[in-house]
């Protein structure tokens, strides 16, 4: 009788706690996904036929898979723009003294925070035809009409590298500083030259940030639905625009809940691939 | 010799990485600089630099009720789904966070996925399930949506501040007598509070500033601030919304510098 709770540990929790929200997400998070299943396999609007007529339309169907080929390719190069931006801000970090550090971080986190419809609208006022960057190269001479920056395909990826960047630069700013500036030290003092130690040293010891802030652009990159519909315009279609008019405008929503779908796929497919990369990388990188 | 040849080598390497950095630094910050300016203009267009200075778009601002209107419906959806994420998002941290059952690491997936999964097709499923049981679309739809998709930055925030916390303190708490009420009260709660308050702090933040959820779980009567603004951009460039711009940005500053303080919101982001 005397004995019983002493052998409990204080330190943990009961996993009950989590059941409220783990409720929560059954009837609001995993429920509507389901649902969302239940009607792609569905071949007319009412949901009373089963069949893959949606999937079969989409995979056949050449519009839609240029708007999901499209759609892979613009998050593959807004993540390699963040990546080449990002990882000398991450550098530059670990140089500096702390003062220095908390501004880079501030700038680095403050369009994180900034509304996206904030972000994305300086964008159109920075590559518009009467814009910051068309005014300045008519001012100097070297254009004379107006270049088309907006609504193409080069204003969408560095409109959303730059919202993006935030969520490239604090895993790799997290991972070089697990790095042991000794490591540095001893290949410089060894012969090798900045350049190389680079490259052969900090680059492969940070591959676990890299991936991690890779798999979080490029989510977000391909998903950033705001940035893409008014950077793009009209011409540009990408799948998360294609998901809502098909749902919204069309009504017509088994197609729709496919479109969802074979998204939410690709996205798993993408982060999947960048996961088992990062546990095999980790045990390289031994962070 | 070799090595003043080290040196030119080290100081290039040096120079490209400082000059990508800076040049990337600039294009982050620069787009805020640039609204913030524009929306001082005098004249009637975002031509930049601007023909003179002014504050009549910040006075028009005051007098556009639409905006009024949506500001304040974002505002009390964004309060209402940030307390609903605390009150679920650190019960569950507490559960998840120390334990290393296969339960807690599944749970924890399963209250991250929002992140990475596309919100618009979270958004349109919603709706769907919805619709099929009969609950309209209102602001609780909209809160229970946005709860979803906020609830992951509380639980983040909350395990990491937990993870810091020293098991030796609740030992010697429960040792010394202290209920674990007591103790969570006296010792955790304190300690894990700028945690919860930098996640609460982000999750508000992205409530406010959510369109793909609020898209499809509104109805036509709750109109929502970046919807608003959304809608205004496609129609024309209105420079009222340059100076919306300008009060959201200078809100925004203004919270990271009190949470930065409050919560050292820098640090907690990159550890």
């Amino acid at each position: 009788m005397g004995a019983a709770p002493a052998s409990r540990d204080v330190t943990s929790y009961g996993m009950g706690l989590a059941a409220p929200l783990a409720l929560f997400f059954l009837l609001f998070f995993v429920a509507p996904l389901l649902q969302l299943l239940w009607l792609s396999l569905h071949n007319d609007t009412a949901g009373l036929q089963w069949g893959l007529g949606q999937y079969l339309h989409f995979l056949t169907d050449p519009f839609s898979l240029g708007v999901l080929g499209s759609t892979l390719l613009l998050g593959a190069e807004v993540t390699a723009v963040c990546l080449v931006l990002g990882f000398p801000i991450a550098w530059l970090y670990q140089r500096v003294g702390p003062k220095l550090q908390t501004i880079i971080i501030l700038i680095v986190l403050l369009p994180l925070l900034t509304s996206v419809v904030v972000r994305t609208f300086a964008w159109i006022v920075i590559l518009g035809r009467q814009g910051i960057i068309n005014a300045t190269l008519q001012s100097l001479g070297i254009i004379d009409t107006p270049l088309k920056l907006l609504y193409t395909q080069f204003g969408v990826v560095i409109a959303l590298a730059q919202v993006q960047m935030p969520l490239m630069t604090l895993p790799l700013i997290t991972a070089l500083g697990r790095i042991d500036p000794n490591l540095d030290d001893a290949s410089c003092s060894l012969g090798a030259g900045s350049w190389r130690t680079f490259f052969r040293i900090v680059l492969p010891l940070s591959l676990p940030g890299i991936i991690a802030g890779c798999t979080l652009t490029y989510a977000a990159a391909i998903t950033a639905f705001i940035t893409q519909s008014l950077v793009g315009g009209g011409q540009m279609l990408f799948m998360p625009m294609y998901l809502y008019q098909q749902a919204s405008t069309l009504q017509n929503w088994p197609f729709a809940a496919a479109i969802s779908i074979i998204f939410l796929l690709a996205v798993l497919a993408v982060v999947s691939v960048f996961t088992t990369l990062g546990r095999m990388s980790r045990g390289y990188g031994g962070a | 010799m070799s090595g003043r040849k080290r040196t030119l080598e080290a100081i290039s390497f040096e120079l490209v990485m400082t000059v990508i950095a800076v040049i990337a630094l600039v294009i982050i910050i620069a787009p805020s600089l640039v609204v913030l300016i524009v929306s001082f203009t005098s004249g009637f267009s975002l031509r930049f630099p601007p023909p003179g200075y002014s504050l009549r778009w910040y006075a028009e601002l005051w007098n556009a009720w639409q905006l009024h209107f949506a500001a304040k419906n974002s505002l009390i959806v964004a309060l209402w789904a940030t307390g609903l994420s605390v009150a679920l998002g650190v019960a569950a941290a507490l559960a998840i966070s120390r334990s290393q059952a296969l339960s807690a690491r599944l749970l924890d997936s399963l209250f991250m996925s929002p992140l990475v999964l596309p919100a618009l097709a979270f958004g349109l499923a919603a709706l769907m399930l919805f619709s099929l049981v009969g609950l309209p679309v209102s602001p609780l739809t909209l809160v229970i949506g946005h709860t979803v998709v906020c609830v992951p930055y509380v639980v983040r925030n909350t395990v990491a501040a937990l993870a810091q916390l020293e098991p030796t303190l609740l030992e010697s708490s429960a040792v010394l007598g202290a209920s674990r009420l007591y103790t969570f009260r006296r010792i955790v709660l304190p300690l894990i509070r700028p945690g919860i308050i930098a996640g609460a702090f982000i999750a508000f933040m992205s409530s406010f500033d959510n369109v793909p959820v609020s898209l499809f779980l509104r109805d036509a009567a709750t109109d929502m601030l970046p919807i608003r603004m959304w809608q205004d951009l496609e129609g024309k460039l209105d420079v009222t919304i340059a100076a919306l711009s300008g009060v959201l940005i200078i809100a925004t500053v203004a919270l990271v510098a009190v949470m930065e303080r409050v919560t050292g919101l820098s640090r907690r982001l990159t550890n």
